[in-house]
C-alpha cells in the first residue's frame, strides 16, 4: 500500500517541494495533476522536504496535488522487444505501440571497474573518408562532433548510424526537432535499420527535464546489450541541450553557478554520461557519438570545452563538411597501424600537403607570387576537397586509399609526398605515376594539370 | 559516535549528531540495504555535520544511521603497494573487480594490502636501542627495492626497543617488534601502519634545497625546462594538447626509483592503456617489469566525486611514504583541476560563498599545500629523498587566466605550458619554448638553453613579420635565423614518443647532441639566396632527425648492463649489513654525480655507442667543417628515406 502525500510546499521551475517521509535520494515519484501523472525524481532531502524534478513541468501543478513515490530510481525496461521501438524522455513509447513488458534495469549505474575494460583495439568503418582515414572511429571510443547550428550534423550522425557495422543502434535525441527526428527515422527505416535500432527521442517541444533522461536511457539500455555481447552504437544529439537542462535545473536549485551559468559539476555529469563508452572485457561494447552544437562556434564555451577535456577526440564539422585539422581521434593509434601498411603513411602525408596547400592560398590572397610548388599544392589541394573531403563521398576504408594514391599521383612527384620509399614502391599507382605528369588526364582535368605542372 | 541523516543532495548528506564529532573524520552512511558508505566530515555547525560521501548516494534516507570514527581518512602503508592498482580511498581495483565484478558498485571496501602475503622480514633495530617515528626496524624485499619497516610516523617521543621479531616470514599484520613508551607501556609494531592522507609526513630532519636535476628523457624539459628532484612543475594545457602522453612518456623514462600515478578524474582509457600497458614494459634502466616500481591510484572522471578530491591525496601519501625510505619519488597527478572542480562542487553545496569562476576562496591555499607536500628532504639517519610532484592543469578554454592555473604558477618551480599552436602542428611535445619557464638549474648549462631561446624568439619574430612583408622582404640574416630556430625546433624540441629510440634521450645524449645543435647554429653560413639556404638548413634537419633515430647503444646491449648507467635504483636489490645501510640508498646517485664532474671527453662518449649513430655523426661533423655545403647532392635522397610521417605521430 503506497502512500500518498498531498502537502506541496514549494513550486518553482521545473521543482516541486513536498512534504514527504520515507523517501530516498534519487527516487523515482508521480505526481497526478489535472492534467494527468507525470514521472518526477528526487533530487533533494531536506527533513521532511522534499525536493522533486518534475518530468512533464510545473506548470497546471496545484499545492494540492498528489505526489506517491515509488521506492525506486529511473528504470528502463530491457528485452529485444526495444528493438524498432521509439521511447520519448519517460521511457513511454512515442510510436503508438505499447508498453515494453520486461525486466527493468536501474538507469545511471555505477562507473565500470577499469580492471575491467579492455584496450580498444577495433576499427568501426563509417564509409566516411574523413573518418575511416584520418581520424578512425573505434570501437568504445567516445567521440563528439562540434559543429553550429546550421550544420548538417544530424545528417552525418545518421550516415554513421547507417554504415557502421555494430549490432544494435541507440539513438538520444535531446531537444531534436520534430522534422529532424522524422528525418532520422525515416532514413533508419529506408537503410533496413530499424529491427536493430532503439531511438529515445525528446523533441523540443517536450518538458525540459525529459531531456536529461535521454543520455541515461540510452546508455543504460546500450549497457545491457554491451554486456550480453552486443557490439552497440549510441548516437546522441545535441548534448548542448543536455548541458543547458542541467543549467535550468540547477538554477532553480538555487546552486552557484560557476561558468556562464552552468553548474560547477558540468564536468562530472558529462563524464559520467561520456564515460559510459566502454569495451568490456570478455563482453561486448559501447560506442558513442555525440553532436555538441557549439553557441557561436565558439569551442570554449563550458559545453564543448567540458566535452573535449572528457571525450577520445573530436570531429569538427564546419562549411559542410569535417575539418581536417583540428579533428582528431585519441585512439585511431590504435587501429589504423592493422589496417593497411599504407595507412598511416597516406594519413599523415595527405594532411601534411593539405596544411601546405592553405599556406599556398594564404600566400595567393595576399597576392605573393605562386611558386612551381605552390600551384601544384594549389591543384592538389581542390582534388583533395572534391574528392575525399566531401561528405557525399561514401566509399570502404581500401577504396578511400587508393583514392589518395591517386590523387598523389596525379599531383605530386613520389619523393615530394615525403612518404616512407618502401611504401611508395608497393602503393605508388604504376600506371599512370612513376611516369610523370603526362599520363594523368584520366585522373584530373585538364586545366588541373596544366597548374599542377605549370614551370 | 552516531547521528542520524537529516538532508541529502548530490554527494552531500547533512547528518544530525549527538556528542563530539572531529572534523575530517570518516563517517559511514548506512544505507537501508545495509550497504555502508563512507564520507568525510567537513563541516560541523552546531548539531550537524555536513559530509561529503564518497559514493553515489542513490538510495539514502533521511533518518538514515551514521557512525562516526575518531581517526581522520587514512590509507594504510606497508610492502606490497609497488604494482597497485589503487582507487581514490586505496581500494585495490583488480580485487574489488574479483568480488564485485564489471562495476564499482557502492559500499564495498577492500583493505589496501594483501594481508595473506608473507614477506621475509630481516631485523636491523637492537634491543634496548632508542628510536623515534620513522627509525628503521629492519627491511623487506620488495620487488627490486629494500622495504624498510619503520616506527610508525604518527607515533610521538622516544622509545626503546624491547623487542624484535627474529628473520623469518611474517604477514604485514604479524607484530615484528614491540617498542617501550617514557611511561613503560608496550606498543606492538606491525608491518603496516595507517597515515592520514591529508596531513605531510614529517618523520625527516629538515627540507633541503632541491637542486639535483631529474632527467625525464624529455629533450624540451631537461635541456630548456628543468624538473629537480624534489621539486615541482606543472602541465597546462588545452584539450588535445598531449598533456597526458607527457605525463605517460615521463613514467615510463624518468631517471627515478618510484612513480605514483594519480589518475584523477581523468579519461577511463587511459588509466586502462597505462594499466594493460605497464606490466609488459620493462624499465629500460633496471630490466625489470615497470610496474613494479610503479603505484596507480585511479578516479576517473565517472567515479564520484569526494573520492576525487581523496585520490590526489592518497597519491602524495604514498610517495611521501617510499621517500622515508631513501627513494626518490615522482607524483604525477593527471589532473589537478579535475581535484579543484571536486572542490569547487563540493564547496557549491556547501554555499559557501564563491571566489573566481565559482571556486571557493581556499583553492589557493589547497593547491599550495598539495604542491608543498614535494621536497628534498634529510631524513633522521641523513638519508637524503625527495618526492617530485607533477600536475597538469586542463584551463577552461585553454586560456591560462584561469584560477588553477594561476593558483598553481604562483607554487611551482616549473611551468611546462602546452600550447593549441604546436599541437595543432603536430609539433610534440606542445611545449611552448616561449612561454614556459623554470626555476631550476639543469643538465644543460643555462647559458647555454638561454641562447637557444633567444634564437627561437628571433625566429618566431621573423615569421611574423614575414606574414606582412613576405619571403621576398625578408633579409637574408633574418631569414637565417628563422630557419636555425626551426632547425632546432624540429630536431631538438620535437620528439616522437612513438620512436622507441626518440621517446627518451639519456643525460649523456642530450648533452652531446645539444653541443653538435649549437655547433650548427654558430655557424655562419654566409647563405646567398634563400632557396640556398633552405636546402642547406633542410639537409642539417634531416641529419640530425635520423640521428635522434639511431639507437644509442649498439645493438644488443641494455642500458642497465652497461657500467656507465648509473642510475639503477639506489643499488639496494641485495640486502645490506645491518647499520651498514645508512647512506648507501644512495650510493647510485653519488656516483652520477661524480660522473658530471669528471665530463668525459667526446671520444669516450662516442665509443661504445651504436654503429648508425657514429655514421651519422660523422655526417654531421663533415656537414659542420664544410659549413653545408657538402653533400647537397645526397640530401636529396635520404629525404625520402626518413619521412617526416614519423613526428607527425601523436
Amino acid at each position: 500500500m503506497r502512500k500518498y502525500y498531498d502537502e506541496i510546499t514549494r513550486i518553482a521551475g521545473n521543482v516541486v517541494t513536498v512534504r514527504a517521509e520515507g523517501v530516498s535520494y534519487d527516487e523515482l515519484a508521480v505526481i497526478t495533476t489535472d492534467r494527468g501523472p507525470s514521472l518526477a525524481q528526487v533530487i533533494r532531502l531536506e527533513a521532511d522536504q522534499v525536493s522533486l524534478q518534475i518530468f512533464a513541468g510545473t506548470s497546471g501543478v496545484s499545492t494540492g496535488d498528489k505526489v506517491r513515490f515509488l521506492g525506486r530510481p529511473m528504470q528502463v525496461p530491457f528485452s529485444d522487444d526495444l528493438l524498432g521501438r521509439v521511447f520519448d524522455g519517460s521511457g513511454r513509447p512515442r510510436d503508438g505501440k505499447p508498453e515494453v513488458e520486461a525486466d527493468n534495469v536501474d538507469i545511471g549505474s555505477p562507473a565500470v571497474n577499469p580492471i575491467r575494460r579492455r584496450m580498444p583495439d577495433h576499427m568501426i568503418e563509417t564509409r566516411i573518408p574523413m573518418i575511416d582515414i584520418f581520424n578512425s572511429l573505434v570501437e568504445s571510443q567516445k567521440l563528439p562532433i562540434f559543429s553550429v547550428a546550421g550544420e548538417p550534423y544530424n545528417e552525418v550522425l545518421a550516415r554513421v548510424g547507417l554504415q557502421a557495422d555494430a549490432d544494435v543502434i541507440i539513438l538520444g535525441g535531446m531537444g531534436l526537432r520534430h522534422d529532424d527526428y522524422l528525418k532520422f527515422r525515416n532514413r533508419f527505416e529506408e537503410g533496413g535499420m530499424l529491427g536493430r535500432t532503439i531511438m529515445f527521442v525528446h523533441t523540443a517541444a517536450d518538458p525540459t527535464v525529459e531531456t536529461l533522461m535521454v543520455p541515461d536511457l540510452c546508455l543504460a539500455v546500450g549497457e545491457q546489450y554491451a554486456l550480453a555481447g552486443k557490439r552497440v552504437l549510441v548516437l546522441l544529439t545535441d548534448m548542448t541541450a543536455f548541458a543547458d537542462a542541467l543549467k535550468e535545473i540547477a538554477i532553480t536549485m538555487e546552486q552557484i553557478p560557476s561558468n556562464r551559468g552552468y553548474p560547477g559539476d558540468l564536468y562530472t555529469q558529462m563524464a559520467r554520461r561520456y564515460e559510459k563508452a566502454v569495451d568490456f572485457d570478455e563482453a561486448g561494447s559501447m560506442t558513442v557519438l555525440a553532436c555538441v552544437t557549439m553557441p557561436g562556434d565558439d569551442v570554449t564555451h563550458p559545453v564543448p570545452d567540458n566535452t573535449g577535456y572528457i571525450t577520445e577526440g573530436q570531429l569538427y564539422l564546419r562549411n559542410g563538411r569535417i575539418e581536417p585539422f583540428g579533428s582528431l581521434s585519441r585512439l585511431k593509434q590504435q587501429v589504423n597501424g592493422d589496417t593497411r601498411d599504407d595507412h598511416r603513411a597516406i594519413m599523415n602525408a595527405c594532411i601534411r600537403l593539405y596544411a601546405d596547400c592553405t599556406e599556398s592560398r594564404e600566400k595567393r590572397d595576399m597576392g605573393f607570387e605562386m611558386s612551381a610548388w605552390d600551384n601544384k599544392l594549389l591543384a592538389y589541394g581542390e582534388m583533395f576537397e572534391d574528392r575525399i573531403l566531401d561528405l557525399n563521398v561514401n566509399i570502404p576504408l581500401f577504396d578511400a586509399l587508393d583514392r589518395c594514391w591517386d590523387i598523389l599521383a596525379a599531383c605530386f612527384e613520389p619523393q615530394e609526398t615525403g612518404i616512407r620509399r618502401n611504401i611508395i614502391d608497393k602503393h605508388w599507382p604504376k600506371d599512370i605515376g612513376s611516369q610523370g605528369p603526362d599520363n594523368q588526364e584520366q585522373e584530373t582535368s585538364e586545366t588541373e594539370t596544366q597548374t599542377a605542372h605549370a614551370e | 559516535m552516531t547521528g542520524k541523516i537529516v538532508a541529502c543532495f548530490g554527494n552531500m548528506v547533512i547528518a544530525e549528531i549527538d556528542g563530539r564529532v572531529v572534523q575530517n573524520a570518516v563517517g559511514t552512511c548506512h544505507r537501508q540495504d545495509g550497504a555502508e558508505l563512507l564520507s568525510e566530515v567537513i563541516r560541523v555547525r552546531g548539531k550537524l555535520a555536513d559530509l561529503q560521501v564518497f559514493e553515489e548516494t542513490r538510495g539514502l534516507k533521511v533518518g538514515d544511521k551514521v557512525t562516526f570514527r575518531d581517526e581522520m581518512l587514512s590509507v594504510t602503508l606497508g610492502p606490497g603497494l609497488l604494482g597497485q592498482i589503487y582507487d581514490g580511498l586505496q581500494n585495490p581495483l583488480p580485487e574489488l573487480a574479483d568480488a564485485v565484478g564489471y562495476f564499482l558498485e557502492p559500499g564495498h571496501y577492500i583493505h589496501g594490502l594483501n594481508t595473506e602475503a608473507k614477506w621475509a622480514f630481516t631485523p636491523t633495530a637492537e634491543t634496548g636501542a632508542t628510536v623515534r617515528a620513522g627509525d628503521v626496524l629492519g627491511f623487506v624485499p620488495e620487488g627490486m627495492f629494500t622495504h624498510q619497516i619503520m616506527v610508525p610516523f604518527a607515533w610521538r617521543g622516544e622509545y626503546k626497543v624491547a623487542s624484535v621479531a627474529k628473520a623469518g616470514e611474517y604477514t604485514v599484520a604479524d607484530t615484528i617488534a614491540t617498542l617501550t613508551d617514557a611511561d613503560g607501556n608496550e606498543h606492538p609494531v606491525t608491518m603496516q601502519q595507517d597515515w592520514p592522507v591529508k596531513r605531510e609526513m614529517s618523520a625527516f630532519k629538515r627540507r633541503l634545497m632541491p637542486s639535483d636535476p631529474l632527467v625525464t628523457r624529455v629533450r624540451i624539459i631537461d635541456t630548456m625546462f628543468p624538473v629537480v628532484r624534489g621539486g615541482t612543475y606543472c602541465i597546462p594545457g588545452p584539450f588535445g594538447a598531449g598533456k597526458t602522453v607527457l605525463q605517460q612518456i615521463t613514467s615510463r623514462h624518468a631517471e627515478i626509483d618510484v612513480v605514483v600515478l594519480t589518475a584523477c578524474g581523468e579519461r577511463a582509457g587511459e588509466v586502462v592503456e597505462t594499466i594493460r600497458e605497464f606490466p609488459e614494459l620493462t624499465d629500460p634502466r633496471t630490466g625489470k617489469s615497470l610496474m613494479e616500481r610503479t603505484i596507480i591510484v585511479c578516479n576517473t572522471s565517472a567515479m564520484p566525486v569526494a573520492a576525487r578530491d581523496a585520490s590526489v591525496y592518497t597519491g602524495v601519501t604514498l610517495a611521501e611514504y617510499y621517500r622515508q625510505m631513501g627513494l626518490d619519488v615522482l607524483l604525477l597527478a593527471d589532473s589537478t583541476s579535475r581535484w579543484a572542480q571536486a572542490m569547487r562542487e563540493i564547496s557549491g553545496r556547501l554555499e559557501e560563498i564563491p571566489g573566481e569562476e565559482a571556486y571557493p576562496a581556499y583553492l589557493e591555499s589547497r593547491i599550495a599545500d598539495f604542491y608543498e607536500r614535494a621536497g628534498a628532504v634529510e631524513l633522521n639517519d641523513g638519508r637524503t629523498a625527495s618526492v617530485t610532484v607533477g600536475g597538469t592543469v586542463s584551463p577552461a578554454g585553454g586560456n591560462f587566466e584561469e584560477p588553477v592555473t594561476q593558483g598553481t604558477l604562483k607554487v611551482v618551480g616549473a611551468f611546462h605550458g602546452l600550447s593549441r599552436e604546436r599541437s595543432d602542428a603536430r609539433r610534440y611535445p606542445a611545449i611552448d619554448p616561449l612561454d614556459s619557464w623554470s626555476q631550476y638549474t639543469g643538465i644543460i648549462d643555462a647559458k647555454k638553453a638561454g641562447r637557444v631561446r633567444a634564437l627561437l624568439r628571433r625566429g618566431n619574430e621573423v615569421r611574423q613579420m614575414m606574414t606582412v612583408v613576405g619571403e621576398e622582404g625578408t633579409p637574408i640574416d633574418d631569414f637565417t635565423a628563422m630557419l636555425k630556430a626551426e632547425f632546432v625546433d624540429s630536431v631538438y624540441l620535437q620528439q616522437n614518443a612513438f620512436d622507441p629510440v626518440d621517446a627518451a634521450t639519456p643525460r649523456e645524449r642530450q648533452e652531446f647532441v645539444f653541443g653538435k645543435v649549437l655547433d650548427v647554429v654558430d655557424l655562419d653560413f654566409g647563405f646567398e639566396n634563400k632557396d640556398d639556404a633552405r636546402k642547406v638548413m633542410f639537409r642539417a634537419t634531416d641529419l640530425f632527425r635520423n640521428w635522434n633515430y639511431a639507437p644509442w647503444l649498439p645493438e644488443g646491449t641494455n642500458e642497465h648492463e652497461t657500467e656507465e648507467e648509473t642510475t639503477t635504483p639506489n643499488g639496494q636489490a641485495q640486502p645490506q649489513e645491518p647499520g651498514a645501510d645508512q647512506g648507501d640508498q644512495k650510493q647510485g646517485e653519488g656516483e652520477n654525480e661524480g660522473g658530471k664532474d669528471q665530463t668525459r671527453s667526446e671520444e669516450e662518449i662516442v665509443e661504445g655507442r651504436s654503429e648508425e649513430f657514429k655514421r651519422i655523426l660523422g655526417e654531421i661533423e663533415a656537414f659542420i667543417a664544410a659549413k653545408g655545403r657538402t653533400g647537397a647532392q645526397e640530401s636529396d635522397e635520404s629525404k625520402q628515406a626518413e619521412p617526416q610521417e614519423a613526428t607527425a605521430a601523436e
